[in-house]
């Protein structure tokens, strides 16, 4: 493989407010190849959709990328003006939020919002660009396309207001989807149906999928490879195999067995006691380090660096000189 | 299941909404009624001690059936008993508060489900005051105890008394329903309606909200009436699940055997799609369809549109609960007729 699709280099996330500078994103590197799935998890308030947003140039003020880079085909996208911006988003990033009743416009037809889209970033005329829309709803998988064009959100249940996003999300074609909690809003059997959907159309497309989510099953089925990230920084990152079968980091070790899992009978679940520090009351050091049970006293000091632990790597200091 | 009375014993419930225009333009556009079946004929016991779970997809009448329990809804008809006294055959508030204290309910939302203009110590307060569970006369003595009795409370769930002065938006998701959950434990019950719990909280949290629900449950041996759609948390903690589909029961089972064994359709195909966090390598088959309209459902069995195995008699015939064996019960003719159905599940 030669230059990933994506690369992100070090990036940072500022929230500048009154009582100081607030920073979400620290220093988080990790990169995408053409075609991959890869997965972000972590809980809320870990910085997951903000790294989403970011790349998408979507990011609201107050907060700001404040270092690293963003490149796509080795192009940086992070600096770009808001024209160029609004050109590539769409046409080379495309994005698919939670809520589909929310990212639809509701006074508009279901075609009215995807021909302006496709009309947007090509040369299509009208006709085509319905065609087109046509073919998009009929590969997403709505019956009756021909009807369904010309309804309204309202009238579309949430598994179909979904597929219809995710239409919107490839309607030109791009080489990245960002999927911000695809199936968070959906039941369980809407959420195979969806997830299904998503994996081979990109599958068919060679589309790259960011895939945030706070959902370990999601994951697992789904993606390539996976980050976890921890107050803002990525605590471990490697082939989704690995991390959820043999998680090195002790955050990812706690959070893979808290899962409940069908089958296997216990009296309580492992628990990881406390909660993630709020962004403002982050520790110094390893910003696991209070909750963690294998702390050493170099972890409220220095701040680990991600190291090579088997298959993957994982930002922790019982790792350093290559322990354990 | 057994023939002791259960704690709680719901039997034939029903329950409909109105969903039909206003009186004039319904009788001017000469309209039917129209009613919204949320719950249509539903039996279930309890037994004291365990977790009886209700799953199924969201709109199915599960939190209906949670709402009718604890009485913030009447029902339409059908009768709910509590250690053998129909609720129906009280009137009077007087008559009820006593049963009343006995159950309570925990929120999906832990959010919203707290007052945010009162402190935590009085959101906890709240039923000690409205049942009036102090037992010392005079205002100061009683407020002593109130103050005691919420610290403890507090001390109960994880928290710290001192936290009693705060305000709710000063505390995470995780911590807010720590606080329900004391709320809930305030007026001593013996049975909490837990209406998915833990939905709204990031796995790590959700652990820790389930094992101090179940320290809770055996230090002051509770019974849980457990909704949620989550299978992998139901199969955690319950010991008797039902599972629903449009506002009825298709199946009730011990835990082992629904999930070593489901039988309904349904169960089986809400547990194909379950993510495979195991990455056994097994393909998850989607549910094809959706849940219809539950203002006109399909006639006889709802889920025949669905169902790979539903003949002319599942379109005309609405199948009820029936004995299976010891352990489950199940509502569906292809199981009554031992309808091959292997070849369409793995």
């Amino acid at each position: 493989m030669s230059v990933p699709l994506l690369q992100i280099n070090n990036l940072s996330i500022e929230f500048n407010t009154r009582r100081g500078n607030l920073v979400a994103v620290e220093d988080i590197s990790f990169e995408v190849a053409e075609g991959e799935i890869f997965g972000i998890v972590g809980e809320s308030g870990a910085g997951k959709s903000l790294t989403g947003k970011a790349i998408i140039g979507l990011l609201e003020a107050p907060g700001r990328i404040s270092g690293g880079k963003i490149l796509l085909n080795n192009e940086r996208i992070d600096n770009l003006p808001y024209e160029q911006m609004r050109r590539l988003r769409g046409k080379s990033i495309g994005m698919v939020f939670q809520d589909p009743l929310t990212s639809l416009n509701p006074l508009y037809t279901i075609g009215r919002q995807l021909i302006e889209t496709i009309q947007t970033h090509t040369n299509h005329t009208a006709t085509q660009a319905k065609n087109r829309a046509l073919e998009l709803l009929r590969e997403v998988g709505i019956p009756a396309a021909e009807k369904r064009i010309d309804q309204f959100p309202h009238q579309f249940s949430g598994g179909m207001r979904q597929r219809v996003v995710i239409a919107l999300a490839l309607c030109v074609n791009p080489k990245l989807i960002i999927a911000d909690e695809p199936t968070t809003a959906l039941d369980v059997s809407i959420q195979a149906q969806i997830l299904t959907l998503l994996k081979n159309l990109c599958r068919k497309h060679g589309t790259a999928v960011i895939l945030i989510t706070h959902d370990m099953g999601v994951i697992a089925e789904t993606a390539n490879r996976v980050a976890v990230m921890y107050a803002g920084k990525i605590a471990e990152i490697g082939p989704v195999r690995e991390v959820v079968q043999n998680p090195q980091h002790p955050y990812a070790q706690g959070l893979m067995a808290s899962i409940p899992v069908i089958g296997r009978k216990m009296k309580y679940l492992a628990q990881i006691d406390g909660s993630m520090p709020r962004i403002a009351e982050r520790p110094s050091g390893c910003a696991f380090h209070p909750r963690c049970p294998h702390a050493i006293e170099l972890c409220n000091k220095q701040i680990p660096e991600l190291l090579n632990k088997g298959k993957t790597k994982a930002a922790c200091l019982l790792f350093r000189n290559g322990n354990p | 299941m057994s023939s002791e009375t259960p704690l709680l014993k719901v039997d034939a419930v029903q329950r409909f909404f109105d969903v039909s225009k206003p009186w004039l333009n319904r009788v001017l556009a000469n309209e039917p009624k129209l009613l919204l079946k949320a719950v249509d004929d539903i039996s279930f016991s309890i037994r004291k001690g365990e977790t009886f779970s209700l799953v199924g997809e969201s709109g199915c009448g599960k939190s209906t059936v949670a709402r009718l329990i604890v009485g913030l809804y009447p029902t339409s008809s059908g009768s709910i008993e509590f250690e053998g006294t129909d609720f129906s055959t009280l009137s009077k508030r007087n008559q009820m508060a006593p049963l009343r204290r006995r159950m309570t309910m925990i929120f999906q939302d832990p959010y919203t489900s707290l007052n945010p203009r009162w402190r935590v110590r009085d959101i906890i307060a709240e039923p000690i005051r409205a049942f009036g569970l102090t037992n010392t006369g005079g205002i100061s003595g009683s407020r002593l105890q109130i103050f005691n009795r919420v610290a403890e409370l507090l001390e109960q769930v994880g928290l710290s008394a001192a936290d009693g002065d705060k305000y709710p938006h000063e505390f995470s998701g995780g911590q807010c329903q720590r606080i329900s959950i004391a709320r809930a434990l305030a007026s001593e019950p013996d049975f909490i309606v837990c209406d998915e719990p833990t939905s709204a909280l990031d796995v790590s949290v959700q652990a820790q909200i389930l094992n101090l629900m179940k320290n809770l449950q055996r230090e002051l041996e509770l019974t849980y009436l457990f909704i949620s759609h989550d299978l992998a948390v139901v199969y955690h903690v319950s010991d008797n699940i039902g599972v629903m589909y449009l506002g009825r029961l298709c199946e009730i089972a011990d835990k082992e055997t629904l999930f070593t064994n489901p039988r309904h359709p349904y169960t089986r195909m809400l547990f194909n799609a379950i993510p495979d966090i195991n990455m056994s390598g097994k393909e998850r088959i989607p549910v094809s369809g959706e849940v219809p309209n539950p203002i006109e459902p399909p006639s006889g069995c709802t889920f025949h549109p669905r169902c790979p195995i539903a003949n002319e008699r599942c379109k005309r015939e609405r199948p009820e609960l029936q004995i299976v064996d010891s352990h489950s019960q199940v509502a569906c003719h292809a199981i009554e007729e031992k309808r091959n159905m292997e070849v369409h599940f793995i």
